[in-house]
């Protein structure tokens, strides 16, 4: 069955094309990676698939519902999550309050709840903290812990955990292995994998593309705003295009 | 280890009754030690506090600065005034005669509306851009509600202009007339004190407020938005929605506080609520910690009092050293409140709590835990 | 119809004063990205020491056509020093600081700088030396007088300059350059903390030469004009696109001219319920407006929303 469905998305910014005719589907229950050299366009699908901008042209539908030029909040209501490049955790706030602001979306106490705590409520945030600790102990990180003092290492894992906790059915990362070891990449490896066991798609751009080819079941290239490639690891390795475009601009692996 | 009278004190100031105690003994102790004056001003204070503490909803917990609050206090307080005031009558001839005079639990849920209603107006345009155009805004909203209560006096005399409305009811509650000296127990209370009991009832009820939003999912959104905007849109919150709601609490509460201070004072002019009187409330939050309840109380004590301490320290010490007065003590304070906000933010931005609070706080998640 | 075009004449030559102290926002906005809340004080600073300077030669003797001159670079240096300051205390340290430190900061040293200056110079206002004949040009019933054309031309003329000077000159492409991208500038060599710094100073030069022209044309100054002459001129600064400096010149003509001829009209308009004393409001209402309906502003291309 098909989560997502793109087709023929383009994206100016100003006169610059960014991407065009851009088509992609991705099925339930896949992990799907994006790769492409340098200002292929990776970070602007990306962007375009998570809300945070909009496409300029295109069709793109997600659980069979349309969401063409949409606001990134109601995209993670449909049930798209995402991690972020840079890491953007609530720093200030500990491990715990992260991942509970992720359970916001699929809750609903609102300012009565909240101040005459009723029995609804106090039962609701019961769940999210029983959820959230839940979740934190997936990923193996102390719940009372301020996030901005987590390891690296860790603050990439609590933003996995805090998109978990929105109900995804789709899962995006944006490079989650960019800055990591060799054995903090493998482990991440690990948990992605047992995340797509326990049903949730993945969908990834990734630089590491050993770790792409390694874990994607299908994955895509983009060079120049253009799919140029699209199939599983072995046939896209083997792709001449592909070749060319990396090799062509050298200094990619 | 602490040894037994530092252990009796601990947990003293701990226990719940006798703040309770404290609190209520202490307009009589106020009275007797410095004067009824000084009851006035704890009134004020407390004032002060509820102002402060709906002003850290905006900026403590949604990280939005808002520089005209005071204009959402003058909103609540035209708005008793107005019901609670013959001049209504006197410049409509056709309403009722001598006045509306609503019962004070009408008013006060009115005037709250009213100022959320105002703070929904002026934030809907302007929360979906970026924080400082926000700031400015407020900022600008602050001054022009100053202008039109200035000016609505002709040619429909609405605000009565800069001579402000005067002959506003007290407050009374359930025929309990609070202007007026009370019986209870064979005592004899002040109006002040009883102004005292009310405001700190109040206050209570705006600490618990604000400590249950802080704990909960629209608090923890509020607290995500300041933190990181886009993150926070990711994770599904709608962020204008509740940046919205954040500014429309604030100004309720500042709606209800003017309320309370139109009743209290008894009569209402424009210049009661000048852009100084927003800065002094930004400058509790500040002072005491941006999203900090204990922190913002502390605040706006000190900043409330601070006023007359000047005052009696500074114009004497002048009179004395110059024999003149060459820096008035009003000059003096709102210098003092600039030279704060600038030194804070420099060196100590998480106000003057220490974050030790903060970490406590962040070490009980109490409400989820024990039901 | 006279009084349509004496309220145009009034409006361009208030409007001209808005754009000098609009460009003041909008460069700092245009590099830092902030807006910086302490300018209008730097207008009031700038007029507070040209009349006391100006009253101060004028007393010794000085001949005005020297010293009104003087008056001007006592103003424009003492504010260059003001800028540079703010700058330092209350933006440098907080450039990496979440959003809301830089402003509070600003707005506490505004604070402070208000209450400075009522302090030194008093809660009255501050009469402008009357020194050379005002003469009232009419032409055909429209008045304008001297002072009025001088501040139109002078104006004008420094605008031009400042446009010269941002396109063409060493200064001015690095100024473009930090606004750009602060890390690609740095890259490429440029001073980024020198550029910053000009920039205030730059700014608080043409507020100085507001002020003196705000009060030359007032005939007075105080402590508080400040406040509403810098909300006037942010509001021109956004109404023509915030970061970009031809729209602050023509934000600043539109809203003088909407200004003036609103207040000559806002009686009859609505019926003679709301006067002229209103004037002041319209330059919030515009502001509320714009932010609404082209947050970009005129000219704006750069979209005010940045993450």
């Amino acid at each position: 069955m098909t989560l997502l469905q793109l087709s023929r998305i383009g994206k100016q910014f100003g006169g610059l094309c960014a991407l065009s005719e851009v088509s992609l589907h991705i099925q339930k229950g896949e992990i799907y990676g994006l790769i492409g050299p340098n200002g292929a366009g990776k970070t602007t699908l990306f962007n375009i698939i998570t809300g945070l901008y909009q496409a300029s042209s295109g069709e793109f539908q997600f659980n069979g519902n349309n969401y063409h030029a949409t606001q990134p909040h109601l995209l993670a209501k449909a049930g798209i999550a995402r991690t972020f490049q840079n890491i953007r955790l609530f720093a200030n706030l500990t491990a715990l309050e992260n991942v509970m602001i992720g359970r916001h979306v699929r809750t609903r106490a609102g300012v009565l709840g909240a101040l005459l705590r009723d029995k609804k409520t106090l039962a609701e945030e019961r769940a999210i903290n029983a959820r959230a600790h839940e979740l934190l102990k997936y990923v193996d990180i102390p719940a009372r812990t301020v996030a901005k003092h987590l390891s690296y290492g860790e603050q990439r894992r609590l933003e996995i955990a805090r998109a978990l906790a929105t109900d995804p059915l789709l899962l995006a990362l944006d490079e989650p292995a960019a800055g990591m070891n060799a054995t903090e990449t493998a482990s991440l490896k690990a948990l992605l994998q047992q995340i797509r066991d326990g049903g949730i798609t993945l969908f990834l751009i990734e630089h590491d593309v050993k770790l792409i080819l390694g874990l994607c079941d299908r994955v895509a290239v983009l060079d120049y705003g253009k799919k140029i490639a699209e199939g599983t690891p072995e046939a896209v390795r083997n792709d001449p295009a592909v070749i060319d475009a990396y090799l062509g601009h050298a200094h990619e692996p | 280890m602490q040894n037994a009278p530092e252990k009796r004190l601990h947990k003293l100031l701990h226990s719940r009754s006798f703040w309770v105690c404290a609190l209520l003994l202490l307009p009589f102790a106020t009275d007797a030690l410095l004067g009824h004056g000084w009851v006035r001003i704890l009134d004020f204070a407390m004032l002060y506090i509820m102002l402060a503490l709906g002003l850290n909803i905006v900026i403590g917990y949604a990280g939005l600065l808002d520089l005209g609050y005071i204009a959402f206090f003058a909103v609540g307080a035209y708005c008793y005034a107005l019901t609670g005031s013959p001049h209504l009558a006197t410049a409509f001839p056709l309403s009722i005669e001598g006045g509306v005079h609503w019962p004070f639990w009408v008013v006060l849920p009115f005037a709250a509306l009213l100022a959320g209603g105002f703070g929904i107006l002026l934030g809907a345009p302007t929360l979906r851009l970026r924080g400082d155009y926000l700031a400015i805004v407020t900022l600008g909203f602050g001054e022009i509600i100053r202008i039109f209560l200035n000016n609505l006096n002709a040619p429909v005399n609405l605000t009565n202009g800069p001579q402000g409305i005067s002959r506003i009811d007290p407050v009374s509650i359930a025929n309990l007339h609070l202007n007026v000296t009370q019986p209870l127990f064979g005592m004899e209370i002040p109006s002040v004190h009883l102004y005292f009991y009310l405001f700190l009832s109040f206050t209570w009820l705006v600490i618990l407020a604000s400590k249950r939003l802080e704990k909960s999912r629209i608090g923890r959104a509020w607290m995500a938005i300041r933190e990181d905007e886009i993150a926070a849109a990711a994770m599904g919150i709608n962020t204008r929605n509740l940046k919205l709601l954040a500014f429309a609490m604030g100004a309720a509460f500042g709606g209800a506080s003017g309320a309370l201070f139109a009743g209290f004072q008894g009569f209402v002019s424009p210049e009661s609520f000048s852009l100084m009187e927003s800065i002094m409330i930004l400058c509790m939050v500040v002072l005491g910690g941006m999203g900090n309840i204990a922190g913002v109380i502390l605040g706006g004590v000190l900043l409330a009092i601070l006023p007359e301490m000047l005052r009696h320290s500074v114009i004497p010490l002048q009179q004395g050293l110059f024999g003149k007065i060459i820096v008035d003590p009003e000059s003096l304070r709102m210098l003092l409140f600039g030279g704060a906000l600038i030194v804070m933010m420099l060196y100590r931005p998480a106000g003057l709590l220490p974050s030790r609070v903060r970490r406590r706080e962040l070490g009980s998640d109490e409400m989820a835990e024990k039901p | 119809m006279e009084t349509f075009l004496q309220q145009l004449i009034n409006g361009l030559v208030q409007g001209s004063v808005y754009a000098l102290v609009a460009l003041g926002y909008t460069m700092v906005y245009g590099i830092l990205g902030l807006i910086n809340f302490a300018h209008g004080e730097v207008v009031m600073i700038g007029a507070m020491l040209a009349i006391s300077s100006l009253n101060v030669l004028l007393g010794n003797g000085v001949s005005p056509l020297l010293a009104l001159p003087l008056c001007a670079v006592i103003a424009m240096l003492g504010c260059m020093a003001l800028g540079y300051g703010i700058e330092r205390i209350a933006y440098r340290p907080l450039r990496h600081a979440p959003r809301l430190a830089p402003l509070i900061t600003a707005i506490g040293v505004s604070i402070v700088l208000q209450n400075l200056a009522m302090m030194i110079w008093g809660r009255d206002y501050l009469p402008f030396p009357k020194f050379f004949s005002n003469n009232p040009h009419s032409f055909g019933g429209v008045i304008i007088s001297d002072i009025q054309l001088l501040i139109f031309v002078l104006a004008l003329t420094l605008m031009g300059l400042l446009l010269l000077l941002v396109q063409r000159t060493r200064l001015g492409r690095a100024m473009r350059a930090v606004a750009e991208n602060q890390q690609a500038a740095l890259l490429m060599g440029v001073d980024i903390n020198r550029v910053i710094s000009l920039t205030f100073m730059l700014g608080s030069a043409l507020a100085a030469l507001a002020g003196i022209m705000v009060s030359a044309n007032y005939g007075l100054a105080h402590y508080y004009m400040g406040f509403l002459l810098g909300l006037k001129a942010f509001t021109a600064a956004v109404l023509g696109g915030i970061g970009n400096l031809k729209g602050a010149m023509l934000g600043g003509l539109v809203l003088g001219l909407i200004e003036s001829l609103g207040a000559g009209y806002i009686g009859d308009l609505s019926g003679g319920f709301f006067g002229s004393n209103y004037q002041d409001v319209f330059a919030f209402f515009i502001l509320i407006a714009v932010l609404v309906f082209r947050p970009s502003g005129l000219l704006g291309e750069r979209i005010a929303e940045r993450a």
